[in-house]
């Protein structure tokens, strides 16, 4: 390949060799004024949607706590909350995007349908606008970066802890256990078993699995982090409010992965120190992993009676734990 | 230079105005004439030719396309109530796992790669045929052997693999999936594996080395470009997925530990990360998606290629920034490479910020692509043939799946949304966009070409239609329900959360995506029993594969026009509408490889 190559400049050369019609000089005048308008139309165009777009984005920024949720949980945690904003920035940002480019596409399609039998104009470069449609994307691609760089450091942050919560999944079910008080709760698919944590605390998790990866999710907080063998994952989860929130297992992990439910009941830190102080003097509070995974033999074998009934058994909790101990907290 | 290397190696000398290939019926090379070979199943069974190959590629992935669309549908009716009961988890988990494993191993790719351009790339290239056709032979058997045995998995003992089509280690091992059914799908895999390495192999070999006189890389059509670089990203991704397959076949069998962290004491030592001798579950997902991310690519830049030739015809325009395609095409295919643990950001153990960016950066490329695509449009007479609709299809179902895929490429929304429904809309999106509207925008575009005959274009539209209204019924609600916390993978769900009503509107979409492909089996139908000449060319396409016959003869061409643009049949029926640059000027002349004298030269 020598020197640069263009279909135009080699277009007329071949052609002459093989005594075929001389093709018109590019700037033919039959083409000349549509390009002309192409060249110093659209480039309007576009900066005018930039400064819509940016005053969309402005009043939308304004009017503060008004942005809708797009369907996204706002989020229970501070984490979930930071991730919640990241997540309105970039809706605000992809819906702009998707109705440009849906908008060009269906101009395109009903503007230049074809109307007579004619040959358009054979426009195959435009340089300019290549290179604008080249280096803005890039600039918002690198402000879209910028804010989930920060927005990650702030949800993936692990500084401060005042509670700690050992949790380990396994096939199918959790295990909670809190290191500092020598309790444990744990449940197996249809137990619903419940995390129970102080709100308004640092609350670290120590995220682990007993046997295959499993996903610890749960949705009002905007958070999810797989349990894998090998692996022990850190994370904070710093509740605002107390409230139930339900969890499952997001990570394929076999044959009862749609059932392994589990709940986080965030309590006030007195109502968490009562449950605890319960906890120990309870004789029925521990178990461990591999009582539990007779457990879960057991109730895999007796399952196939309740698969009809997967919505109310789930409800249904019959914590190994005594987790419903706390009744409304 | 390059085109002293791409002779064919077959010629005949005076001819003028264009390169006069030898009719292979002649037998003047010495081979046997081609109604002297075998015929009816023997032909079939011993043919080397990439049309027949490419022919029965195409119709065993659409086969197996249509297999998993059903099992989608026994998804779908499980999943339409919260307690399902037309299947059992079982069952299931088998057919999520074959629905996945058929579409994106035995149809989105060879669909594309073994199918589509097995047929065209000769042809666009000016090529008798592959590069090597023996191997091409051997691709097509592999991959059909590899087909069967994945289906044989549902007649084993303990039912098919049913760990996802992603098989994480160690839910794959044989502790948690003893059976063979997760044999027999390793081993599938293995054979399509190398079978699409030998495609790759000769995808890239004909593109380097067999294009006609003239036919430069520059002057190549966008659709043999982003073969080009998907043979490569082939030969990048898919000896990494054979290799991890092999391994998982060695932890499964012969007692290794590369997947598994039996003897490790992780349990006992919170806070330890990585306890010393023990295998690595993540180091199956390491493996799998440095596979698996350039396999996306795989699967999509073959039907970006597609739309990029389709587009281009329907709207009597060159393709607008060729290069700048190019280009494109070869970011997204080097970025991919960087991107593998976006599918990871909630394993707690890869660098965010990288693969966050690196993600995000596609952005770049595909949007270059859209603008390009659009560019195209604008200003062009655009006419709605089947082929166009399914591309306009093609472009509205990619933005929506892009723009979500930009989403998800931060890694704190990807926390929340990673493994719900949210994802399962996002890739359907993406895939269903590219491998079914862009995939059957080439069927209904190249059809007349392959058979010589037209298919309904009445029918076509209906087809059209009812797929899209279809698809956005389908896929639309699971990205509500997903971010409403609804996981991937469950065979069931709580009947108080609210899901049932998205769950029930994705099921009709799904029927009615159904229908449609019920539509194509018609017209597929009438074509043959009521056929309608198709003609040489009836799109007035652009590239070399509109000037040979439909179908092609043996060797595909008896005579080329002279190539001088990556438009060779539009310049030679066009010749007054050569493609204009507006910008700053080209430089003017012959090239200096002589490409204007050599042409006029018989090759050979």
């Amino acid at each position: 390949m020598a020197g640069p190559v263009t279909p135009t400049s080699n277009f007329s050369a071949g052609f002459d060799s093989v005594g075929a019609v001389e093709p018109p000089e590019p700037d033919a005048p039959s083409a000349r004024p549509i390009t002309g308008l192409n060249r110093h139309r659209l480039p309007k165009l576009r900066s005018r949607w930039w400064v819509a777009g940016a005053a969309a984005a402005a009043g939308l920024a304004l009017t503060g706590c008004q942005i809708p949720s797009f369907g996204a949980y706002r989020g229970d945690t501070t984490q979930g909350q930071d991730a919640f904003k990241l997540w309105q920035g970039f809706f605000i940002a992809g819906a702009a995007v998707f109705l440009l480019v849906f908008f060009l596409i269906i101009w395109a399609v009903i503007r230049y349908r074809r109307r007579a039998n004619t040959i358009p104009a054979q426009t195959q470069y435009h340089t300019l606008f290549e290179i604008v449609y080249t280096v803005v994307p890039v600039i918002f691609v690198l402000i879209l970066f910028g804010f989930t760089f920060v927005t990650e450091n702030e949800v993936d942050a692990v500084t401060t802890k005042q509670v700690t919560v050992n949790v380990t999944a396994f096939q199918w079910g959790w295990e909670f256990q809190y290191p500092n008080y020598d309790v444990k709760v744990l449940g197996v698919e249809t137990q619903n078993p419940a995390m129970v944590i102080p709100a308004n605390q640092q609350v670290r998790i120590y995220l682990r699995s007993a046997d295959v990866v499993h996903g610890f999710y749960v949705p009002q907080f905007n958070f999810s982090r797989y349990a894998q063998p090998g692996v022990t994952n850190q994370f904070n989860l710093d509740v605002i409010h107390p409230g139930t929130y339900r969890g499952q297992c997001t990570q394929f992990c076999g044959l009862y992965h749609s059932l392994m439910f589990f709940q986080v009941k965030a309590v006030t830190p007195d109502q968490f120190h009562a449950w605890i102080e319960h906890q120990q003097s309870s004789t029925t509070t521990s178990g461990t992993v591999g009582q539990a995974k007779k457990h879960a033999g057991s109730a895999s074998a007796g399952y196939g009676t309740a698969t009809t009934t997967v919505g109310t058994t789930v409800r249904t909790t019959t914590s190994v734990g005594s987790a419903t101990t706390l009744g409304g907290a | 230079m390059m085109t002293d290397v791409i002779n064919p190696p077959i010629t005949v000398p005076g001819s003028a105005g264009g390169i006069r290939v030898p009719d292979v019926h002649d037998g003047h090379d010495g081979r046997p004439h081609e109604h002297h070979g075998p015929s009816g199943i023997l032909k079939w069974l011993t043919t080397t030719d990439h049309k027949i190959i490419g022919l029965s590629y195409m119709i065993t992935s659409l086969a197996l396309f249509y297999v998993a669309g059903i099992m989608a549908l026994g998804i779908r009716v499980q999943l339409a109530t919260p307690d399902g009961s037309f299947v059992s988890f079982q069952q299931y988990n088998e057919l999520f796992t074959m629905h996945g494993s058929l579409m994106l191993y035995l149809f989105a790719g060879p669909f594309a790669f073994g199918g589509l351009a097995n047929y065209i790339i000769p042809l666009q290239v000016g090529a008798p045929d592959m590069a090597f056709p023996r191997l091409n032979a051997l691709s097509y058997w592999l991959y059909l052997t590899g087909s069967i045995t994945m289906l044989l998995g549902f007649i084993v003992a303990g039912g098919a693999a049913d760990f996802g089509w992603v098989a994480y280690a160690p839910l794959s091992s044989s502790i948690f999936t003893p059976g063979a059914g997760a044999d027999v799908w390793i081993m599938a895999l293995a054979l399509t594996g190398f079978s699409a390495i030998f495609t790759g192999v000769n995808l890239v070999g004909t593109i380097f080395y067999l294009r006609a006189p003239g036919m430069t890389m520059f002057r190549m059509p966008i659709f043999t470009w982003n073969m080009l670089v998907t043979g490569i990203l082939i030969l990048i991704a898919f000896p990494v997925l054979t290799s991890a397959l092999i391994m998982l076949f060695c932890d499964r069998h012969f007692g290794t530990h590369i997947y598994d962290v039996v003897g490790c004491t992780t349990l006992a030592n919170p806070g330890v990360t990585t306890p010393s001798a023990c295998g690595s579950p993540v180091l199956w997902q390491n493996l799998f998606w440095f596979f698996g991310h350039p396999e996306v690519y795989i699967l999509a830049l073959p039907y970006f290629g597609i739309a990029t030739e389709i587009i281009p015809v329907f709207s009597r325009k060159p393709v607008f920034g060729y290069k700048g395609m190019v280009f494109a095409t070869m970011s997204i295919a080097a970025l991919s490479t960087g991107v593998w643990a976006h599918h990871m950001f909630t394993t707690g153990v890869v660098l965010l910020p990288f693969f966050s960016l690196l993600s995000l950066l596609i952005a770049v490329p595909t949007g270059i692509k859209f603008f390009n695509w659009i560019g195209t449009m604008w200003r062009g007479q655009l006419q709605f043939k089947t082929p166009m609709l399914f591309c306009i299809g093609f472009l509205l179902a990619f933005l929506m799946g892009g723009v979500t895929g930009v989403m998800l490429a931060a890694p704190p929304i990807d926390f929340f949304t990673h493994d719900t429904y949210f994802v399962v809309a996002h890739f359907h999106q993406v895939l269903f966009g590219t491998a079914v509207f862009a995939g059957f925008a080439g069927l209904y575009f190249w059809y007349p070409k392959m058979f010589g005959r037209m298919l309904n274009d009445h029918l076509g539209k209906w087809h059209f239609w009812l797929m899209f209204i279809g698809f956005w019924v389908t896929f639309m609600p699971q990205y509500i329900v997903g971010l409403k916390g609804m996981p991937r993978r469950v065979a069931t769900y709580p009947s108080d959360l609210g899901w049932q009503g998205y769950n029930i509107i994705s099921t009709v979409g799904a029927f009615i995506i159904a229908a449609s492909f019920a539509v194509l089996l018609v017209n597929l139908w009438i074509s043959w029993r009521r056929p309608v000449p198709a003609g040489d060319n009836p799109w007035d396409g652009h590239a070399l594969e509109w000037f040979t016959t439909s179908p092609p003869p043996h060797h595909n061409f008896t005579h080329l026009p002279p190539i001088r643009s990556e438009r060779p049949t539009w310049d030679y029926n066009h010749p007054d509408h050569p493609a204009l640059h507006h910008g700053p000027k080209p430089p003017s002349g012959p090239r200096g490889d002589g490409g204007g004298e050599r042409e006029r030269v018989p090759v050979g």
